[in-house]
C-alpha cells in the first residue's frame, strides 16, 4: 500500500517538476541570450493563468483558454520587452532586479484592480478528468497524467528548437556572442525580443495549467518565480538541459521530502515532534539541495567555467 | 559642508521634527509613522551596508529583519508566559528588557548572515542575488511551519519591552530609543566606511584583482561586510516587532526583502544616509498615495520604474550631485 503512495508521490514531483521546467527554461534563456534577470517571470505566468481563467469563463473552452494563455503572456512579454525591458540590458544586475521588482508590484496591483482580489477558478476540461489506472494497480489523476505529458512534450520540442532550427542556432550563437551575431547580420534586437517572447509564452502556458490544479489569483507568480530562480542556480544559469535536470530534482525533493522525511523522523521520535520536525525541515528541502548543490559546483550542475 | 552632509543633516532634523510637532499636536498616528521610517532606515543602512559599498546584492535580508523580530518575540514571549526557553542543559529565561533582546538579535541574526555569506559568497553576481533569495525563502518557510512559536500566525506581545528610565509604551519614547539607534547605527557606520575596512571594501567592489595584489582577501572582506550589516537589519527587525508588539513570518517574506532594497535605492546606493531618506520617502508614498487609492503599489511601481531608468543615484543623487558614483 505504502509504496504506491510512493508511486503516486513520485509522479507528482515529477509533474511539479516538469512544470517548474516551464518557468525556469524561459528564465535561463533569457538570462543566458540577453543576460537579464527577470523577476517578472511570475507575472507572466500570472497573467497566463488569468487569461486562460477568463476565457475559460467565456468559451467553456480549455484549448481556447489555453491558447489565450500562450497569446495573452507572449503579448505581455513583447510589451514590456519593448517598452522598459530593452533599456535594461546593458545595466547591472542590480538595476535589473529593481526595475522588474516594480513591474511586479504594477502588475499584481494591476490584476487585482481589473479582477478583483478573490481567486478565479479554473476547470480540468472534461476528457481529463478523474483519474487512470496505471499497471500494479495505481490509480492516478489523468490531468497530472497530461500535464507531465504536455510539460515532456514542450521540453522535446524546446530541445530540437535549440539544436536543430535556424532560431535555436541563433540563440546559441546570441548567447556565445552577440557582438559577433549581429555583425553577421541577425538583427539582435529582434531575436531579444523574440526569445523574451518565448520565454513569456512559456511561463504562461505553465499559469494557465498549473491554474486548474489550484487557483488563479494574484501573487500566485512569486513562489513557483523563486523555484524556478532555484532550480536554474541548481542546473546552472543559462543551461537548458540544466534547467530539465533541475527542475526535476526540486519537484522530486519537494514532494518526496514532504511525504518521506514524517515518516522518517517517525522512526525515532514521538509522531507529533515528527511530524513537525519533518514538515519544517521538508519546507527547507529544496533550499538545502541547492546549498549542497553549490558547495560541490558554484556554478550549477551544467554550469560552463 | 558639502552639500551631501547638509542634506544629511537636514534629513535628521526633518525626521526629529515631524514627531515633536504631531507630539505638541496630539498626533500619536504621525510619531508611530515617523518611528516606522526610522525602524525602516536603520534595517536599509544595514543592506546599504553590503549593497553600496560591497556591492553585494542581497536579496534576502527580510531573513535578518525577520530573526531579529523572532529574538524579540521568542524572548518575550517566554517572560510574559512565565516559561523557560530551554531547562536543559541550563535554564535560559525569557526576558523582556530591551537591552538584553537587542544583543541577542544583533547576535542571532549576525551568525545567521555569516552562515549565508560564507556559502552564497562563494559565487557572485545573478547567482548571488539568487541564492540570498533562496535563502531567505528558507527562513520564511522555516517559521510558517514552526507551529512551537505560532507558525503562520505569529506571535503577539502584549506589553512592549522595556528600556530602563522610559515609559516605551508612550509613543513619542520609543520614537526617542528608535532614533537614538538610528544616530548610533549611522555613526557606527559612517566610522566604519572611512575606515581602512570600509576603504578596502569599497576598493573591492570596484577591482578585486587589484585589492588582491596588495594583499587583501575579499571574501574575507565581503563575508564581514555581510554579517555586520545582517546584525544592524536584525537589529531593525526587534525594533519593528516591537513597534508592532507582533512577530509573523510576513517579516520574513520575500516581498520585505525588495522593500528594504526599494529604500536604499530611493536614497541613493553607497551613501550612508542614503536609506534614511528612502525609508522616509517609502513611508510618506505609502501614507499619501496610499490613501488616494488601495491599488498605490501600481504608483509605487511607476515611481520605482522611473527611479531606475531616469534618476540614478537616486534622491541624493539628485539632490546631493554625483560625489560617490554609482556604478
Amino acid at each position: 500500500m505504502s509504496w504506491i503512495l510512493l508511486v503516486e508521490q513520485a509522479l507528482n514531483g515529477l509533474q511539479f517538476g516538469v512544470m517548474l521546467f516551464l518557468m525556469a527554461a524561459g528564465l535561463t534563456l533569457i538570462f543566458g541570450v540577453m543576460g537579464l534577470i527577470n523577476l517578472a517571470h511570475g507575472s507572466l505566468y500570472m497573467i497566463g493563468a488569468f487569461a486562460a481563467a477568463a476565457v475559460a469563463a467565456a468559451t467553456g473552452s480549455f484549448v481556447l483558454a489555453l491558447i489565450a494563455s500562450l497569446a495573452a503572456a507572449a503579448l505581455a512579454g513583447v510589451l514590456i520587452e519593448a517598452t522598459i525591458i530593452r533599456r535594461l540590458y546593458d545595466r547591472d544586475h542590480l538595476d535589473q532586479v529593481l526595475a522588474t521588482f516594480a513591474l511586479i508590484l504594477i502588475f499584481s496591483e494591476g490584476t487585482r484592480w481589473a479582477f478583483g482580489s478573490f481567486p478565479l477558478f479554473l476547470d480540468r476540461p472534461e476528457a481529463l478528468s478523474g483519474t487512470v489506472s496505471l499497471p500494479f494497480g495505481i490509480e492516478y489523476s489523468r490531468y497530472r497524467l497530461a500535464l507531465i505529458g504536455v510539460g515532456l512534450a514542450v521540453a522535446a520540442g524546446l530541445f530540437w528548437m535549440i539544436a536543430k532550427t535556424r532560431v535555436g542556432i541563433r540563440i546559441r550563437a546570441g548567447e556565445n556572442d552577440r557582438e559577433m551575431i549581429a555583425a553577421l547580420g541577425v538583427d539582435i534586437s529582434r531575436l531579444y525580443t523574440l526569445v523574451f517572447a518565448l520565454g513569456a509564452a512559456l511561463a504562461g502556458l505553465a499559469g494557465a495549467l498549473i491554474g486548474a490544479i489550484q487557483s488563479v489569483q494574484v501573487g500566485m507568480g512569486e513562489p513557483v518565480l523563486i523555484l524556478a530562480f532555484v532550480v536554474i542556480v541548481i542546473g546552472g544559469i543559462g543551461s537548458v538541459q540544466g534547467a530539465l535536470v533541475g527542475a526535476i530534482l526540486v519537484g522530486l525533493t519537494d514532494t518526496l521530502g514532504g511525504f518521506l522525511l514524517p515518516k522518517a523522523f517517525a522512526l525515532f521520535l514521538s509522531p507529533a515532534t515528527a511530524t513537525s520536525v519533518g514538515s519544517s525541515l521538508a519546507s527547507m528541502s529544496i533550499y538545502i539541495l541547492m546549498a549542497g548543490v553549490l558547495l560541490v559546483r558554484p556554478k550549477g550542475l551544467f554550469g560552463g567555467a | 559642508m558639502t552639500r551631501e552632509s547638509f542634506l544629511n543633516a537636514v534629513l535628521m532634523g526633518f525626521l526629529l521634527v515631524v514627531p515633536l510637532a504631531a507630539w505638541a499636536l496630539d498626533e500619536p498616528f504621525i510619531i508611530t509613522l515617523t518611528t516606522r521610517a526610522v525602524i525602516f532606515a536603520i534595517a536599509g543602512v544595514g543592506l546599504n551596508l553590503a549593497l553600496g559599498f560591497g556591492g553585494l546584492v542581497s536579496f534576502g535580508h527580510a531573513a535578518f529583519f525577520g530573526l531579529g523580530g523572532y529574538a524579540m518575540g521568542i524572548l518575550a514571549y517566554h517572560a510574559q508566559t512565565y516559561t523557560p526557553l530551554m531547562d536543559w542543559p541550563f535554564v535560559i529565561e525569557g526576558t523582556k528588557s530591551m537591552l538584553v533582546i537587542w544583543p541577542v538579535a544583533i547576535v542571532a541574526s549576525g551568525l545567521a548572515a555569516l552562515a549565508i555569506g560564507a556559502l552564497s559568497l562563494r559565487t557572485s553576481g545573478v547567482y548571488f542575488i539568487m541564492i540570498t533569495l533562496a535563502f531567505g525563502q528558507m527562513f520564511f518557510y522555516f517559521t510558517i511551519s514552526w507551529s512551537a512559536y505560532g507558525g503562520e500566525d505569529g506571535l503577539s506581545i502584549y506589553v512592549r519591552n522595556s528600556f530602563p528610565g522610559l515609559n516605551t509604551m508612550d509613543p513619542i519614547q520609543f520614537f526617542a530609543i528608535c532614533y537614538g539607534v538610528l544616530v548610533l547605527v549611522l555613526a557606527g557606520v559612517q566610522r566604519l566606511a572611512h575606515a581602512s575596512f570600509g576603504l578596502a571594501l569599497r576598493a573591492a567592489r570596484q577591482n578585486e584583482e587589484r585589492l588582491q595584489a596588495v594583499g587583501q582577501v575579499p571574501y574575507r572582506l565581503y563575508l564581514t561586510a555581510f554579517a555586520i550589516s545582517g546584525a544592524i537589519t536584525g537589529l531593525a527587525g526587534a525594533l519593528f516587532a516591537d513597534l508592532n508588539r507582533f512577530v509573523s513570518p510576513s517579516m520574513l517574506s520575500w516581498q520585505t526583502s525588495g522593500e528594504i532594497m526599494v529604500f536604499v535605492i530611493l536614497g541613493g546606493v553607497g551613501r550612508v544616509y542614503g536609506p534614511v531618506a528612502g525609508a522616509a520617502l517609502f513611508i510618506l508614498l505609502e501614507h499619501t498615495l496610499g490613501g488616494l487609492s488601495p491599488y498605490w503599489h501600481v504608483y509605487l511601481g511607476a515611481i520605482l520604474l522611473g527611479v531606475v531608468l531616469f534618476a540614478r543615484g537616486g534622491i541624493f543623487g539628485l539632490l546631493a550631485g554625483r560625489e560617490v558614483a554609482h556604478d
